[in-house]
């Protein structure tokens, strides 16, 4: 929303001796965010005049279209300039800057030679002005309007201020300078004119029969104002300093009709429609669509209207989508001459649905959908037949109404209440003396307060006490730290994830965050199935690309390293932590019940029931080289073992016991793939990727992912440590040579079985597969100690004969002799 | 022999030691003055044939002469090794600026930081940390909120729908249903933060990005105020941005605070838009059944990226959306 401080000071006496920025700084106090402040003029200086086209003279031989323009300025001789714009023609009335003018960029117009000519001065488009963006052409004027020879600067009321200002939602009777002005009078307490005041007795004489109003239906419409004026003559044009005001609001002059409707709009909040008269059957009813149907605005389109449409119809058809656009039928034309003027009160909820169904906001709508005062439908109507009546021969002919203006109701307040929220103590009549300087009217016997007309907004003793905030100003609120709560921690969960980012990162995992969405083809590409591959699907996604959420983390990890390797990256590791979407229950109907109270907790556990759980994982992907190649030689590449590592080391981390068998699991390599379990369930695998995956994305060969379902893991139990032995250690190896089939986990874990309770320790330190027909030799180093003796040989050789007594029975390992 | 002779045999081996440069000739020196054939051995061992009244007074001397010699060898040998070791040590020089760590440069994502330096700022305070779905119940993360169903910022423009849109799920728009979860599930006091992944329906640009991340605060305890709620983020205010920074309150509107302000930071010279903040709207709390004649409470929130954009002068949001390494790696595990 615009507001030039010319027109602001037509409803608040602001001395000179205040700044812009004073007022900038003002609006901003009390929630009016100012985008920008324009100082219209600051860079031009004239001369600049308004003159008259007398000659055109085609110049053809240049590429582009070349006028050569005879000008009368008012001055004894004929001006002669270039101009380079077509629209305009012999007889019509511009503005010229004169040579020794300086046009904002610092462009300074001289007399020059081109295109074979004398330029002696320039026309003006409103962008060469400073005036706006529009560059379409050059500025022309209606006859009449203005003088030929007068200085232009003053004659376009140039000099100005604009405040560029954003408005919150709540506060829609800010779109109007008579809004904008009251907050800047109670801003920087000065005195505000009510420009409604001069309104208030305004009559005018019924001369005939006007057409009816009507509203259907009382929840889509307080009050409908319908005046109907006759005598037009469509001749008649926009005074200059309307045009001018409406265009510093950027918008544009159409019809002096038009312009009225929206100077009145722009003015005083209340949006108006005029309909051409003539073309009406019947009178005007406020209704719904009721049944789907073309119908064409007055922007050309054609438009399929929603039965739930709020129109405006007449006898035979809809002639205006309510609150949102006129239609094109019923629109002035330049042979109206006879005005059926519509202000209606819209309930907002209607506007904002009219609007949102057709994607069509307009001035109008942006209004009336944050709610209007209802008092205006009257006096804005009324503004209208001032204005038209006064710069046209139109004549008011009868004014029809039907309901009346519903206003938001008295509250009671209790002022202390205001102190207490505000942290601030503040006399009670001091906060009757700021909610009137925001208009409501409050009787401190009992602290009644009623809301102006235009504030449907302050419905609670809440609301309030932002007004006396606003208006006392919110520095004036002091800063104190809360009572101090007695203690806080990060839950164990959060402990647990924040332990295991940092593992990774100092092992030289680098974090990434991506996008949790995802696609059909990527989930069949991975291979997920079933479960796995269930999700859930974005109604209205960014782009048809990625419609669905997330099942993995791994292939936005894949995403990533191949974004890196395209940029040079070669050797690296990188992982994510986050959420994952699997569509594992079926989506019910949202509960969706009245607020204001707690609903049952029947509802609550409904409501909470509808959300579907969303696992918390945690995966990382390895790729190249497990560290940089340098000096010191060479590098092993990552393989399946170190996303083993990575997913067991994390286990491991929060002191589970799991145990890991061979999977075949997406997005991995069948024979590559381990699966580690927690107390029965799978919730980690590691491995190696598939190699189908790998060469799709152009990853190193080899390449290993790990995905760990942290959401899915049991609590760490408290740790109770064994006591240290002090006692000498035996160490004893043992070679056993199995079939390459069997595992050496298995073997391992025998051993383990075998040794009794004495083993300390047990290690794999070699694992040799040269040896021919199948078999492979696996080594390991078992540590026996007791607490409370040395152990002898025998007792030791024992010990050791019976771990490979047991892992001969179960894996059929035989001891390697040397 | 006599007296002096064997002084100067004392004095020659203590000079032949000292001279030796090296083990090697100090081993000849050793043979030469100490050794069998030296002339203080060959004394020694005529020891037997001097008469008796001789034996005991030239023994006391060419015993003594023979530890001299002796304390003067392992001098000299002493010294000798010592020299060694250290000449070894300054052979083993090596070019300690060859690079040494060849290990990938592991690190947490900027966002994961911030994250944590916030929840630590606020546990030090008392407050718990708050969590909860990212795809959410639009009750939750509208309704409860004061935002009714025709709220602009229930379009299609603004919000994620998922399908069917009937089950009236989101992806959640702020963490503000983690507050409404929070009341629902708790009594007062209520003192938490809300950090979490959010989502909207905008366009990754240079400063926005349809998934991004906030923090919220809400307090809800017998006398709160608005007071309280400029304490709060004042001093939230100089944790983030160091002591200097000034804030500033301006009136603004959300459904689901009144008052309501925007929160502005005066930082590096200018006044940049922080967060959001406000009077936990009564009616919000009448929803999640906290009594408002006993309990008020506050609310606040902010971006992430926001607020790391602005402390570290980071220009690109893609930098933070597309995990690059190079700038991953620039964070270590702090900021």
């Amino acid at each position: 929303m615009r507001a030039p401080l010319s027109w602001i000071k037509e409803f608040v006496e602001i001395p000179d001796s205040i700044t812009a920025e004073e007022i900038s700084d003002g609006l901003i106090r009390v929630g009016f965010e100012v985008e920008e402040v324009i100082k219209q003029g600051s860079d031009l200086t004239g001369p600049l005049v308004f003159a008259k086209v007398l000659t055109i003279e085609e110049l053809t031989e240049f590429k582009k279209p070349v006028r050569y323009v005879g000008l009368d300025c008012g001055e004894a001789a004929t001006r002669y300039v270039i101009c380079g714009a077509t629209n305009f023609a012999v007889g019509d009335l511009i503005v010229a800057a004169l040579p020794g003018a300086v046009l904002p960029g610092d462009f300074a117009i001289a007399a020059r030679e081109t295109y074979g000519k004398t330029s002696n001065g320039m026309i003006c488009s409103a962008r060469e002005l400073g005036l706006g963006d529009d560059h379409s052409g050059i500025m022309t004027f209606a006859q009449g309007t203005v003088k030929i020879g007068d200085d232009a600067i003053e004659g376009l009321m140039i000099n100005d201020v604009i405040f560029d200002v954003s408005i919150n939602p709540d506060r829609g009777y800010a779109l109007s300078i008579r809004g904008l002005a009251r907050e800047i009078a109670a801003s920087l307490n000065l005195k505000f004119t009510d420009p409604v005041d001069a309104l208030r007795n305004l009559t005018f004489a019924e001369t005939g029969k006007g057409v009816t109003a009507k509203i259907a239906d009382p929840s889509t419409a307080s009050v409908f104002y319908l005046r109907t004026l006759t005598n037009f003559d469509p001749r008649a044009t926009t005074p200059l300093w309307m045009r001018r005001r409406i265009e510093k609001m950027g918008m544009r002059s159409i019809s002096l009709v038009v312009d009225i409707t929206n100077y009145v709009m722009l003015e005083l909040g209340q949006p108006l429609h005029a309909f051409d008269k003539a073309k009406i059957k019947g009178g005007l009813t406020i209704k719904r669509a009721g049944k789907a149907q073309p119908f064409t605005t007055l922007d050309g389109q054609i438009r399929q209207l929603h039965p739930d449409d709020l129109m405006v119809c007449d006898d035979e058809q809809p002639l205006a989508l309510a609150g949102t656009m006129g239609g094109a039928f019923s629109e002035i034309s330049e042979t109206t001459t006879e005005i059926a003027l519509e202000a209606v009160r819209f309930d907002p909820v209607c506007i904002a649905k009219n609007s949102r169904r057709h994607k069509l906001s307009s001035e109008a709508s942006r209004r009336l959908e944050r709610s209007v005062d209802p008092s205006l439908a009257e006096f804005a109507s009324a503004r209208f037949v001032q204005l038209l009546t006064e710069h046209s021969s139109a004549e008011h002919v009868s004014t029809v109404v039907d309901g009346a203006p519903r206003y938001a109701p008295l509250l009671m307040l209790d002022p202390a209440y205001i102190s207490r929220i505000l942290g601030l103590e503040i006399a009670p009549a001091k906060i009757a003396e700021l909610l009137r300087a925001v208009g409501c009217d409050v009787d401190e016997k009992n602290f009644e307060v009623d809301p102006p007309s235009w504030r449907w907004d302050l419905l609670t003793p809440a609301d309030l006490a932002e007004e006396v905030a606003r208006m006392i100003g919110y520095d004036a609120i002091p800063s104190v730290l809360p009572p101090r709560p007695v203690h806080a921690s990060l839950t164990s969960t959060q402990k647990r994830r924040r332990a295991v980012a940092t593992m990774l990162a100092a092992r030289g995992l680098a974090e990434v965050q991506t996008f949790p969405f995802t696609n059909q083809e990527t989930i069949d590409f991975m291979g997920f199935v079933g479960e796995r591959a269930a999700t859930y699907k974005i109604a209205n996604p960014m782009s048809e690309e990625f419609p669905l959420m997330r099942v993995h983390l791994v292939p936005g990890l894949i995403e990533v390293a191949a974004r890196n390797i395209s940029r040079g990256a070669q050797d690296f590791a990188i992982f994510e932590m986050g959420s994952i979407f699997r569509s594992s229950q079926k989506l019910t109907d949202g509960k969706f019940p009245e607020i204001g109270l707690r609903p049952s907790s029947q509802v609550i556990d409904e409501i909470y029931a509808s959300v579907p759980p969303q696992g918390f994982h945690v995966a990382g992907l390895l790729v190249g080289k497990v560290e940089n190649e340098d000096w010191q030689g060479a590098a092993r590449s990552y393989g399946w073992q170190d996303a083993i590592a990575a997913a067991s080391d994390i286990l491991d981390l929060c002191h589970l016991q799991w145990s890991i068998a061979r999977s075949e699991f997406a997005p991995w390599h069948p024979g590559r793939c381990a699966e580690l379990i927690v107390d029965g369930k799978p919730v980690a695998h590691a491995g190696e990727l598939h190699p189908r995956i790998i060469a799709k994305y152009g990853l190193p060969a080899r390449s290993a992912a790990f995905a760990v379902a942290l959401s899915a893991l049991p609590d760490s139990p408290r740790v109770r440590p064994t006591t240290v032995g002090t006692m000498p250690a035996a160490l004893q190896d043992v070679a056993l040579i199995v079939n390459e089939k069997v595992a050496a986990g298995d073997v391992e874990a025998a051993l383990r079985a075998g040794a009794g309770d004495l083993l300390e320790s047990i290690r794999l330190f070699d694992r040799y597969d040269k040896l021919g027909d199948g078999k492979i030799s696996l080594a390991f180093s078992l540590v026996f100690r007791a607490p409370d003796r040395t152990l002898t040989g025998p007792e030791v050789a024992a010990m050791r004969e019976s771990a490979v007594a047991a892992a001969a029975k179960a894996t059929g390992a035989v001891l390697r002799t040397v | 022999m006599n007296e002096a002779e064997v002084s100067a045999w004392v004095k020659a081996a203590g000079e032949a030691f000292s001279a030796a440069a090296d083990l090697e000739s100090l081993k000849e020196a050793r043979l030469a003055h100490a050794g069998d054939k030296s002339p203080i051995a060959l004394a020694s061992r005529s020891l037997g044939s001097l008469p008796a009244n001789q034996k005991a007074s030239v023994g006391k001397i060419i015993g003594e002469a023979k530890a001299s010699i002796a304390a003067a060898l392992e001098r000299a040998t002493a010294a000798l090794e010592r020299e060694q070791d250290e000449r070894v040590l300054r052979d083993e020089v090596v070019d300690i600026t060859l690079p040494a760590s060849r290990s990938h440069k592991g690190g947490l994502h900027p966002i994961t930081i911030i994250k944590n330096e916030i929840s630590d700022f606020f546990i030090e305070q008392g407050f718990s940390v708050a969590e909860g779905p990212e795809l959410e119940s639009g009750w939750l993360n509208f309704d409860a909120l004061n935002i009714p169903a025709d709220h602009p910022a229930r379009t299609m423009q603004d919000t994620f729908f998922i399908e069917p849109v009937e089950s009236g799920l989101v992806l959640r728009t702020h963490t503000s249903p983690v507050q409404i979860r929070t009341m629902l599930q708790n009594d007062p006091p209520i003192y938490v933060i809300c950090p979490g992944r959010t989502f909207r329906a905008d366009e990754l640009d240079a400063t926005h990005s349809p998934v991004f991340h906030q923090v919220e605060g809400l307090v809800i305890d017998k006398g709160i105020t608005m007071a309280h709620l400029k304490g709060t983020l004042d001093n939230f205010a100089r944790h983030m941005f160091g002591a200097d920074v000034t804030t500033r309150l301006r009136p603004s509107f959300f459904p689901f605070t009144e008052p309501s302000a925007e929160v502005d930071i005066f930082f590096n010279g200018r006044w940049i838009e922080w967060g959001g903040c406000g009077m936990v709207n009564p009616r919000v709390l009448a929803t999640c059944g906290i009594d408002t004649d006993i309990y008020s409470g506050f609310a606040f929130g902010m971006g992430l990226e926001r607020t790391l954009m602005v402390r570290h002068g980071i220009t690109d949001m893609h930098d933070i959306v597309e995990g690059d390494l190079r700038f991953t790696r620039q964070f270590g595990v702090g900021l």
